[in-house]
């Protein structure tokens, strides 16, 4: 189908286009487009203006500061994917990155688009829940940081105002001995996840000195697998107690919040959820240098 | 004869222009003073239209018109259906082509909004105020065949569109209460969506001052649309041309004829300017037919040492809410006489119900009723290999016509040309090392890990076909083909041919004929078709029926031309016609290949006649009407090797061998594509496909987000063989190869994943094959839920 009328403005600056935001009361930001478009395609959103943030240069770019990885929102899905700071750092966010859509998507679309429309079935909210990232947002008012715990607040719904924009992502770069890793369950058509699993594992001395799990796909908003962490803390990590844990991932799952569809219903999903939290562990573990 | 000539891997010239994105489609031809068409369509798979008010849209900017079917009252008859399938009892409801008052699927045309842009024209369409009663739907064949069922159409008892059956060799009772062992099943063929490139358009522009009106359509068949649309719209036949220019995929779906191309001439007549409509993706998925949709409960008698003794089956077909063009044979005739596959079964019987349900038409699809048969036979077979403890292999050798080559009966009235399935199992079994995959698979269970095996041993019917049988049965046209075949001064030649190739490279093989049979270079032969004014008649590109009949009608001009040549060459040898020889291009005198004339040489001066025999006319050209005495029907054996992760459901495809027998291959690297894609797609039905509904008759795969297409990364490297079994009827002796994959793959990818689950108990599990499914039968055979 076609997108209902609207009208565009390219903003030159973030204060441009807060500034822009603020104006048309019925707006939103466009960056890659590859969720917004979509949806004005098919209707089932029709803003009257689109504000495009898509050439402010200051939004692009991976980072790597002391002890922190800084991701401009411009970022594409392809740049995440290839970087060698995000690979070392924080594999799982490049793991991830590199499943999302096909190669057009990838080099069009953006980390801070993918953030901010929240699309439950996305892979990088539930990567960057687990690796603890910390959202900044730029608005009429300054400067803000919101928490990755804080930030993903349901089903594409987030901490952002209605005039703000989120201009970066910052995480804690990978310390000795952890590592992380990203496990999908991909939708044959879409390829968005119908299970994602993101899981950061720290081994010290022979055992998980410190584990975060997170799940998308399956949720409205991604959530902490917190049974499944600590399970794992503590204890050696080894297949059995990988397997062991994993199968504590249901427990985060709240029977009434599990997405289902046409493909796979929510029961079903609840009940191999475990499967991919165990892959992303297995992967996770090996990867703990 | 040069290297590049018939029977070698030349490449496709169809290629460059696709894939430098410089062909030309029926979207990118613009005229001047060209009006865009949209078509309103049903958001109800089933409402009664109280009143339509058009007035705003006719007052929006840009809009020219917009009709409603009482507009076009007594001016677009009814969308015909043309396979009048005799003996069913068939009843055709009015399909109008803008719905009268009510309307039966969503997607049903409700108006026409004709405007100055697509823009324009498609911003109107939410102005136009429907006011709808909703009625009770029904989607299912058999939610349509029960008693108490929403009734579609008010003539129409039951909603059953025909009761078709076939019935043959012995009586099929005695042949189960006989039986020393009876497997029975219910098979959902689910309903699938095809995807071809090109969504469908259609672009009409009609002169006043002469009458004539040209469409450019994306089409399988101009002829036929010509002929249905001058019936249809009242353009007359010799003042319609209708081209269809490239073409971007068909599969069937580009066979029928539909509403919103009659409604688009419709708007160039009455407006006297060309007008185009060109669907849109989500369009094409409401719109667009679809493809099978049976429900068949099916049953198969036999001794207990294996031998088949009968075979019974009762097929629900749904067939939308209107029989499209060519739909009542897919389900009857290419499905229920292929019944016998490639045994020797004694007694078989079929009856199929064609039921009209609130959803979008369904048509011919790749294979087109031969995998929905395929699929049946070689289920059954490997259910009875299952319930007998036999290898699946065993009861098929068992089974098998033997080899033969001129013909051989069935019981339900074909006679199959030439085959040898013992053969193709054979290499397929080598070429796989089938023994040593059994003891890997008896290994893995060991492990707890599930391998499968699944076979597919399958003999299709096409090359559509002798022009008597279609008569018998129904369909109305004929099924030959035509060639004219012109040589140029320059030695250069043009073949017009009356299919209408789409994507299947005949603009290469043809090449690759006239080479072969006149020895020119493939470089020198233009291959022209597609357009009804500088083609001969003929009935289109379906069925796996170009190569088989177009190729055929092709050949037998060249060697008119060939005869021709000879007459021309021995009166400028000054030599008798009986002593001449023909080699390579060349025609020389018995004896004296040294002294000779070229078949250019022939083409120059045929063309000049400055010295021609007494008695023969000028030119070099020759036309064709190849009228085939018979089908053909390739066959092969296909096997396909899965391994299913019991804790998910996940089936991961793990090898695909295929060997297929489509005879002598005039292009075996195009044959090897048709063989991929043909596979592919059948995979599809059998992994990730299903076009689904809900009660109330939304499509709620109506997007390419929903509905999952076959993609290249979890598939693996099929592997692809071939034996050669020539047609004993085809002047080249080949069979068709563009839709075998299809028919052979859905099964071999099942039965692979049922022998996978057999240790865990599952004994079934309906299609597609997703994750969740193949979980919840393992749970269920397992007593855990």
């Amino acid at each position: 189908m076609y997108a209902p009328e609207f009208d565009y403005y390219r903003a030159g600056s973030v204060a441009e286009a807060a500034e822009l935001l603020a104006r048309h009361s019925d707006s939103k930001v466009l960056a890659g487009g590859h969720s917004l478009i979509p949806i004005l395609k098919v209707r089932l959103a029709a803003p009257s203006a689109l504000i495009d943030i898509g050439r402010i240069d200051s939004l692009r770019g991976i980072s790597a500061g002391s002890g922190t990885i800084r991701i401009g929102a411009l970022t594409t899905h392809a740049e995440l994917a290839a970087s060698a700071d995000l690979s070392a750092n924080a594999t799982a966010l490049s793991e991830a990155a590199g499943m999302i859509g096909d190669p057009a998507v990838r080099n069009r679309g953006t980390i801070g688009g993918n953030v901010a429309h929240a699309d439950p079935a996305s892979d990088l909210p539930a990567v960057l829940t687990c690796l603890g990232a910390e959202f900044v947002i730029e608005g009429g008012s300054g400067e803000r940081r919101v928490a990755a715990s804080g930030f993903f607040e349901g089903l594409m719904s987030t901490a952002l105002g209605e005039h703000e924009i989120l201009t970066a992502i910052e995480l804690p770069a990978g310390g000795a001995g952890s590592g992380s890793a990203y496990a999908k369950f991909a939708h044959p058509a879409s390829r968005y996840a119908v299970i994602g699993a993101a899981a950061h594992l720290t081994q010290s001395d022979g055992e998980c000195a410190a584990a975060s799990v997170a799940l998308g796909g399956l949720v409205p908003a991604p959530v902490r697998a917190a049974a499944v962490e600590e399970a794992l803390v503590g204890r050696p990590l080894t297949g059995e107690s990988i397997a062991a844990a994993s199968l504590e991932a249901a427990d985060c799952l709240a029977d009434d919040e599990v997405l289902g569809d046409v493909y796979a219903s929510a029961e079903y999903r609840k009940a191999v959820a475990h499967v991919w939290v165990r892959t992303a562990l297995s992967a996770a573990a090996a990867r703990c240098g | 004869m040069s290297a590049s000539t018939f029977g070698s891997g030349i490449r496709r010239r169809e290629d460059p222009r696709l894939i430098t994105g410089t062909a030309k489609y029926t979207d990118d031809i613009v005229l001047p003073g060209m009006l865009h068409a949209t078509m309103l369509r049903s958001p109800y798979s089933h409402a009664r239209i109280n009143g339509i008010d058009t007035s705003a849209a006719e007052a929006a900017p840009g809009v020219v018109a917009v009709f409603t079917h009482a507009d076009t009252e007594g001016e677009i008859a009814p969308a015909p259906c043309a396979w009048l399938l005799p003996n069913s009892g068939l009843s055709i409801a009015d399909y109008h082509c803008i719905a009268k008052d009510t309307v039966r699927y969503v997607g049903d045309i409700v108006a026409v909004v004709v405007a100055e842009t697509s823009a324009e024209a498609h911003d109107a369409l939410d102005l136009i105020d429907v006011d709808y009663d909703p009625l009770d739907a029904v989607v299912t064949p058999k939610g349509a065949a029960a008693e108490g069922a929403p009734q579609l159409h008010a003539e129409i008892e039951g909603n059953q569109a025909f009761h078709w059956t076939v019935t043959g060799g012995g009586d099929i009772d005695e042949a189960f209460s006989n039986a020393e062992v009876v497997v029975k099943e219910t098979i959902v063929q689910q309903r699938l969506i095809p995807n071809a490139m090109e969504p469908r358009a259609a672009l009409a522009s009609y002169q006043s001052a002469t009458g004539e009106l040209t469409l450019w359509n994306t089409t399988q068949n101009p002829h036929i649309v010509r002929f249905l649309c001058s019936l249809v719209n009242g353009v007359p036949e010799d003042r319609l041309r209708v081209i269809a220019p490239e073409v971007g995929g068909g599969f069937g779906s580009k066979i029928a004829v539909y509403p919103a191309d009659f409604i688009t001439v419709f708007c160039s007549k009455k407006l006297g300017v060309p007008v185009k409509w060109a669907e849109t993706r989500s369009e094409n998925y409401q719109a667009t037919t679809h493809g099978r949709d049976h429900v068949q409960e099916i049953e198969l008698a036999a001794t207990k040492d294996g031998r088949i003794t009968g075979l019974r089956a009762t097929v629900w077909a749904g067939m939308g809410a209107y029989l499209s063009t060519a739909a009542p044979g897919i389900p009857t005739i290419l499905h229920g006489l292929m019944l016998s596959g490639v045994y020797d079964i004694p007694a078989i019987h079929e009856d199929v119900y064609g039921l009209y349900t609130n959803t979008t038409p369904v048509e011919a699809y790749r294979g087109a009723g031969r995998p929905e048969a395929t699929f049946m036979v070689e289920r059954l077979v490997d259910l009875l290999a299952a319930e007998l403890g036999m290898d699946p292999a065993d009861v098929r050798r068992k089974n098998f016509i033997p080899k033969f080559d001129d013909g051989h009966d069935v019981v339900t009235g074909l006679t199959y040309d030439s085959g040898d399935y013992d053969g193709a199992l054979a290499k397929l079994l080598g070429e796989a090392g089938y023994d040593a995959l059994r003891s890997e698979q008896a290994a893995a269970r060991e492990q707890g890990r599930y391998i499968g095996l699944g076979l597919s041993t399958y003999v299709e019917i096409c090359g559509l076909g002798p022009s008597q049988v279609a008569g018998a049965i129904g369909f109305q046209g004929g099924l030959w083909e035509s060639a004219i075949l012109r040589f140029h001064p320059s030695g250069k030649v043009n073949v017009m041919i009356g299919a209408s190739p789409h994507g299947q490279g005949e603009e290469t093989t043809f090449a690759q004929i006239v080479a072969g049979e006149l020895g020119v270079s493939p470089d020198d032969v233009k291959v022209i078709h597609g357009d009804t004014e500088n083609t001969p008649m003929g009935w289109g590109t379906y069925g796996s029926r170009t190569t088989a009949v177009g190729g055929a009608a092709l050949a037998l001009a060249a060697r008119k031309i060939r005869d021709k040549a000879k007459i021309i060459a021995a009166h400028l040898l000054e030599a008798a016609v009986e002593d001449m020889e023909y080699e390579d291009g060349k025609f020389f005198v018995k004896g004296s290949p040294d002294s000779s004339k070229t078949i250019q040489d022939i083409a120059l001066m045929a063309n000049v006649a400055w010295n021609m025999p007494e008695g023969v006319e000028a030119g070099l050209e020759a036309t064709s009407f190849y009228d085939p005495p018979n089908f053909v029907f390739p066959y092969g054996a296909h096997l396909a090797v899965v391994e299913v992760d019991a804790e998910s459901g996940n089936v991961d495809l793990k090898r695909y061998i295929a060997v297929d027998d489509c005879g002598p291959q005039i292009n075996p690297v195009i044959v090897e594509g048709q063989v991929h894609g043909g596979i592919v797609q059948g995979i599809g039905q059998a992994m990730w496909e299903e076009g689904v509904y809900d009660e109330d008759g939304q499509l709620l795969t109506g997007t390419m987000l929903d509905y999952a297409l076959p993609r290249a990364d979890r598939l693996p490297d099929i592997e692809v063989h071939s034996t050669v079994t020539p047609s004993p009827h085809h002047p080249l002796g080949v069979k068709g190869i563009g839709e075998a994959g299809t028919i052979a793959s859905t099964a071999a990818v099942y039965n692979a994943v049922i022998d996978a689950l057999k240790p865990l108990g599952v004994g079934s599990v309906n299609m597609p094959l997703t994750p969740e499914r193949v979980w919840r039968s393992i749970q269920e055979a397992q007593g855990r839920n």
